[in-house]
């Protein structure tokens, strides 16, 4: 069995509760990043663990926490990232269900690390019961004197405030989260400035992931060092995967980064290959975002070598025959998926997700959807696959915030590995209309 | 005690070197060396959304965007995307590309293509005809086609209080009339409902603005999204001859631009600088209560300073002054064009032959495209 760090005792009965989670060792980190060690040497620590954002960016964290301006008398504050929305991921929503008080903990250590005394966990709006459940464990940690004025009789402050979120995936992007969590409209800010200069309320503010921050206390317990032997080169630590799609097994899985992506997706540990009968088509490895690649350059990389689930590995290649890990949602897809079909899918999410601000993503995305509409029922011409092609790389790079390119990535590359199937569409209406058709080369499913 | 001087920052715009105080941004150099040199102005990169009397405007619409090909003296590296000029800040020894990248005018095209997809094309009804910035925006950056073959978005028209009417289906989302109404009001009224190419202006369901310079919503607009319910359809623009005037008001500045058919004041605006920005917001009475003659004290015949169709064709042509290429490559895309059809009043035909060319222009796009 492999390592888990983040979900050692996730199956404990009773572990949402403090009683339980402390007797599991829990707040033991808090005790001792508060009572024996300076700010400076928590980030030292999150620095040596080269633990990376698991939001989707891979930034890593203990370098952001060191670019986090400290001007005198003006407060900073820490703000966890619980909007998750990206289609195919659903590892925070887990996590934080199942084991509130590790969020708890390491907002608490990361909170003290950064000398912020409120700090926030803005929660996907939908997700009203999981924010009863954080609510509940931080009245708890707040009994037991681990939240609150003069946490451990340390002489530090700390409130900690859950914020149901807007109800859009935007609001999951950094800037347009804390617009968000000002009252204002969720709209992504140019940067820079950046949030670590001028973030909430114009004041210094780090931003992080709920995966990324429950690391915290394992951290803090067993040492930086230890985390970093964990895993291969820059991919440190262990990694939650939501993964989903046609599979023996969905759910979410914590994986030492650096397992190979044939041993995740076949082994009876984790997704147990694909579904009986069916053989594996397409992958999405790292949420709707990110390039999709076709069947032979999922488990091998072009260049023939075993493909790993490390953030190196998975972009090796670049977007020509790679992806990215992301934010780890691994979606399968058997020869019974139409590729064309679900292109037009996750760019539908785009379109209606797009805040609107900037006109690359506010009208390419739109464009986008109605031309691949179009594709899949019937109605596309031969010019359309080209101007699809070609509107994403005008929407790249041109936005305000990674919206865009994440609406242009998934329809580029399902073009560049698929355009067979786009071309079939065009050319085999009536074909490709019928319920269930899916094509797969020389044959025609349904 | 001394004056200490801020150090100036030299950068380089389009191979022209331009020394500026530390906090400028790329597009105020640039416009620094136009206002030094005006035969320069074609090098300002165009703004849709930017408005500098605005303080947090600008970085939306992406019409500015260009090629930092050296961030500054200390690290000389190119910055890796195209940045907007209204909002990013000058380095010392900045090495900015915009007329002179191929790249950045080939994004600038698109930009016009992206916020002309929804845009109804009805400039012949609308009164921001020849003197709306996305026409000239269009105009000089954009392609005589479309790529676009799908049903456009529309939005009812909206009476904002007695003066204004708001036709959405035209708006770009450049927020500046959000960004007014936020500057004269604290009462929020004048917001974006819902998301994406769905946005919305909004009053919050129509509700007045009943405030005294809630007429500046209309000159700060770029496009015919806000206007005059005043001047509607009274006259085109260019029919029109406008005299600087002022007068004594208790509530503004008072110094505004007459619009004259003939004799008779048809409309009274804000006044515009070279960049099309009004610096003095008026009020709605000048705005909208003067119309005599007598109300007012004459200045003279307002210059045209910008570039636009209007000046294009009576005033001033040197005013859009093209890059080379550009116009190498509109005359190529033009020879392209077939206007060796016969001449025929007959509408079938025409119908006809319009789908054609647009078909044969559709194709042509794409076929560069692919290069
Ligand atoms: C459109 C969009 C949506 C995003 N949604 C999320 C999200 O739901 N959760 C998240 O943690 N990060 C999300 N991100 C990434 C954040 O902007 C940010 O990089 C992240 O919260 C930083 O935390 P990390 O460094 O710990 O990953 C999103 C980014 C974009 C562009
Ligand atoms: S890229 Fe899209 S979502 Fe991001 S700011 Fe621009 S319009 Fe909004
Ligand atoms: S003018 Fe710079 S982005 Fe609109």
């Amino acid at each position: 069995m492999a390592r888990k760090i983040l979900t050692e005792h996730i199956n404990v009965p009773g572990i949402e509760t403090f009683d339980v989670y402390r007797k599991q060792g829990g707040y033991t980190a808090v005790e001792k990043a508060i009572k024996t060690m300076t700010p400076e040497e928590v980030v030292e620590e999150a620095k040596k663990s080269g633990v990376r954002g698991r939001g989707g960016a891979g930034f890593p964290m203990g370098m952001k926490w060191g670019f986090l301006a400290k001007p005198e008398g003006v407060p900073r504050y820490l703000v966890c990232n619980a909007d998750e929305s990206e289609p195919g991921t659903f590892k925070d929503h887990h996590l934080m269900k199942c084991i509130p008080h590790l969020l708890i903990e390491g907002m608490i250590i990361s909170s003290f690390a950064l000398g912020a005394n409120k700090s926030f966990i803005y929660v996907r709006g939908e997700l009203m019961y999981v924010i009863r459940i954080l609510e509940k464990a931080i009245a708890e940690a707040k009994a037991q004197g681990f939240l609150g004025k003069n946490i451990l009789g340390s002489g530090y402050d700390l409130e900690l405030v859950v914020q149901p979120g807007g109800g859009a995936y935007i609001c999951g992007e950094e800037t347009a989260l804390l617009e968000s969590l000002e009252g204002k409209r969720g709209n992504p800010r140019n940067k820079p400035p950046f949030p670590a200069v001028k973030g909430l309320y114009q004041s210094p503010t780090v931003v992080n992931n709920v995966e990324s921050i429950a690391n915290m206390s394992w951290i803090i317990n067993n040492g930086g060092d230890a985390y970093a032997a964990i895993g291969i080169g820059r991919s440190t630590g262990t990694k939650l995967i939501s993964a989903s799609g046609h599979i023996q097994k969905p759910g979410v899985y914590e994986i030492e980064l650096g397992v190979s992506v044939d041993e995740f997706l076949n082994s009876d540990e984790y997704c147990g290959g694909i579904r009986k009968g069916h053989y594996l088509k397409a992958l999405v490895a790292g949420g709707s975002s990110v390039p999709i690649l076709p069947a032979n350059l999922i488990t091998k990389t072009a260049a023939g070598e075993d493909r790993l689930m490390t953030y190196e590995s998975l972009s090796d290649g670049g977007f020509a025959t790679g992806t990215m890990l992301g934010s780890g949602g691994f979606i399968v897809f058997d020869e019974t998926a139409c590729i064309v079909r679900n292109t037009w899918n996750f760019s539908r999410f785009y379109h209606h997700e797009s805040c609107g601000q900037c006109s690359p993503c506010r009208e390419g995305t739109g464009w986008m959807e109605k031309v691949l509409h179009r594709i899949e029922h019937g109605h596309g011409s031969m010019h359309d696959i080209d101007l699809l092609v070609d509107i994403s790389k005008k929407i790249e790079g041109n936005t305000i915030c990674p919206l865009g390119d994440a609406a242009a990535w998934p329809v580029a590359s399902a073009i560049r590995h698929f355009r067979d199937e786009f071309v079939w569409h065009i050319t085999h209406p009536q074909e490709a209309t019928a319920p269930g058709a899916v094509y797969m080369g020389e044959m025609v499913l349904g | 005690m001394e004056e200490v001087k801020p150090q100036l920052l030299k950068i380089t715009f389009d191979g022209i070197e331009v020394e500026v105080e530390p906090g400028t941004t790329i597009m105020q150099a640039a416009r620094k060396i136009a206002e030094a040199d005006e035969s320069q102005g074609h090098l300002v990169p165009p703004a849709m959304c930017y408005y500098k009397p605005l303080p947090v405007s600008g970085g939306k619409c992406r019409a500015c965007l260009v090629k930092v090909s050296a961030g500054s003296a200390k690290d000389p590296r190119p910055m890796p995307k195209l940045v907007p000029s209204c909002i990013t800040q000058v380095q010392d020894g900045m090495v900015v590309e915009n007329t002179t990248n191929p790249a950045v005018l080939d994004t600038r095209k698109s930009i016009v293509e992206f916020l002309l997809i929804n845009h109804p094309l009805d400039c012949p009804i609308c009164d921001q005809a020849g003197e709306c910035h996305l026409q000239d925006f269009a105009f000089e950056h954009g392609s005589a086609k479309t790529r676009y073959e799908e049903e456009r978005r529309t939005f009812d028209k909206i009476d904002i209080g007695p003066h204004v009417q708001l036709h959405m289906t035209r708006c770009i989302l450049c927020y500046r009339c959000v960004y007014t109404a936020d500057q004269i009001t604290d009462k929020r009224v004048h917001g974006v409902m819902n998301r994406g190419d769905a946005s919305e202006i909004s009053t919050y369901i129509e509700k007045a603005i009943d405030n005294d310079f809630s007429g500046n919503v209309i000159d700060v607009c770029p496009v015919g999204a806000l206007t005059d319910k005043t001047f509607r359809f009274k006259n085109r623009v260019w029919f029109t001859k406008p005299e600087d005037a002022h007068r004594d008001c208790d509530k503004c500045c008072g110094k505004t631009t007459l619009w004259y058919r003939g004799d008779e004041v048809i409309r009274v605006t804000a006044r515009k600088n070279t960049w099309g920005e009004v610096t003095d917001f008026i009020c709605n009475t000048c705005r909208f209560e003067k119309k005599s003659t007598k109300d007012w004290v004459l200045e003279g015949p307002t210059k045209v300073k910008r570039s636009s169709v209007i000046s294009a064709n009576k005033y001033r042509k040197d005013l859009v002054a093209k890059p080379d290429f550009a116009l190498k490559l509109a005359a190529s895309q033009f020879k392209q064009i077939d206007d060796s059809r016969p001449y025929t009043t007959d509408e079938e035909t025409i119908r006809h032959q319009s789908i054609e060319n647009n078909d044969k222009a559709n194709h042509r796009s794409l076929a560069a495209n692919n290069n």
